[in-house]
């Protein structure tokens, strides 16, 4: 037994082809004398070729609706709910019907980050299990996260006098970066979604727009340094005396 | 920017071929697959760009399915070792003749299991697994050793010998 040493993490690289030329030789002149060990490496080999066999008919298999990521619909994909499955056929085509006062030059960015605040409220308000990423019992933490996600202080609003009270927080990949969601609940476990974005012309600010689709309406404004976008499926007026307390809140 | 979702697209198939041979389960794959790209565009932002987006998408569901694992035990904090890992296999088959690959890996510890997978299936290097996997090289390849032994006993017929002999 002169030759030289092999250890098991050798043979198992050897298998796997992850060794160079020569010390493949040397291996397989190894197993020429140890017949045990050539068996298992046969057996090796044969499980790696069974595995390829048996799953790689996965790659080739349709994917189910579910799974499916087209362009441009970053959460097409995500529905567990019919309310989003409707923003689907929606499309890029039909436009978001803007019901009140819009700046024409920013019209379309606008829109764009308010239609993304309803998705993401279609998304993540039906959820039971994971509404939030974390909850109001460590609000303190939520805010100081965001804030330091967004780089810039974040105020929560408390409508606990408007009868909603606050269910947590999470953050979502925006047009332009980080953008935080609050989410509220009244008694009825009606959802309300409050959007916040870092505004990139910070010195502007606008009156309340509202926009509607699929029963989710969106009361956006900006405000400085950050946009917020309230969304809900609920009546225009009740969303925006929600809105209003808010901006009060903000702007004290 | 708005790219991200047809570069995570890319690697959807592969994902799935992965918790097909993980779960032993086409429905249960796919909610881990769904799981996976929800954690994955919702957490974007926290992906180095430049970096392999395959192994931090693997990264993600072996995360993910770790505390599934973890859930079902009901021991919440206990790491995955070789017992808790023994004790989840809720998809124990008949002690009968096991020669279905299928059947074969889901008698295998998941940590097994997912080097296994990782490095036969999808072709990781060792140390492209360890960093998916979050473990030092050794482990992989003792993992992989043990993993690829105990399948060819339980695929030889003999599984009541396992005994594993290592070349040192």
């Amino acid at each position: 037994m002169s030759e030289t040493q092999i250890t098991e993490a050798e043979l198992h690289a050897y298998v796997d082809g992850a060794l160079s030329v020569a010390r493949s030789a040397e291996i397989e002149e190894y197993l020429a004398g140890h017949p045990e060990d050539a068996a298992r490496v046969a057996a090796y080999r044969e499980q790696l070729a069974a595995l390829r066999r048996e799953f790689n008919p996965v790659l080739d298999e349709p994917l189910p609706r579910r799974l499916q990521v087209p362009r441009g619909s970053w959460m097409r994909w995500l529905p567990r709910v019919a309310a989003v499955m409707a923003w689907i056929t929606l499309g890029g085509a039909i436009g978001w019907q803007l019901h009140a006062y819009n700046s024409t030059s920013s019209r379309s960015e606008g829109t764009a980050w308010a239609r993304r605040a309803a998705i993401a409220h279609a998304v993540y308000s039906p959820e039971v299990r994971h509404p939030v990423e974390v909850g109001a019992d460590q609000e303190a933490h939520l805010v100081a996260w965001l804030s330091k996600r967004l780089g810039t202080q974040l105020k929560v609003p408390h409508l606990g006098n408007l009868g909603y009270s606050l269910v947590g927080g999470r953050l979502l990949p925006g047009e332009r970066g980080p953008v935080a969601q609050f989410m509220y609940q009244d008694g009825k476990l009606q959802r309300l979604t409050l959007y916040v974005r870092i505004n990139p012309d910070e010195r502007s600010e606008s009156a309340f727009l509202f926009a509607q689709e699929q029963g989710v309406g969106v009361f956006y404004w900006l405000d400085r340094k950050l946009g917020y976008a309230l969304s809900g499926a609920v009546d225009k007026g009740e969303l925006l005396r929600v809105a209003t307390a808010i901006h009060g809140q903000l702007n004290p | 920017m708005s790219d991200h979702e047809s570069l995570i697209t890319q690697h959807i198939p592969r994902l799935r071929r992965y918790a097909r041979a993980l779960t032993g389960e086409r429905s249960a794959a796919d909610d881990l697959v769904q799981d996976t790209l929800e954690r994955a565009l919702s957490r974007f932002h926290l992906w180095r760009q430049g970096s392999d987006l395959r192994a931090w998408l693997f990264t993600i569901m072996h995360n993910i399915y770790v505390n599934q694992i973890r859930s079902r035990i009901r021991h919440p904090h206990e790491p995955l070792d070789e017992s808790a890992a023994e004790e989840m296999r809720s998809r124990e088959p008949d002690w009968g003749e096991l020669r279905d690959l299928e059947e074969a890996l889901a008698r295998l510890p998941a940590e097994q299991r997912s080097v296994l997978l990782l490095v036969g299936l999808e072709q990781f290097t060792y140390d492209e697994a360890a960093r998916v996997l979050d473990i030092p090289l050794g482990t992989v390849m003792s993992r992989l050793s043990r993993g690829r032994e105990r399948l060819r006993v339980i695929l030889s017929g003999d599984a009541r010998t396992t005994t594993l002999k290592v070349v040192k």
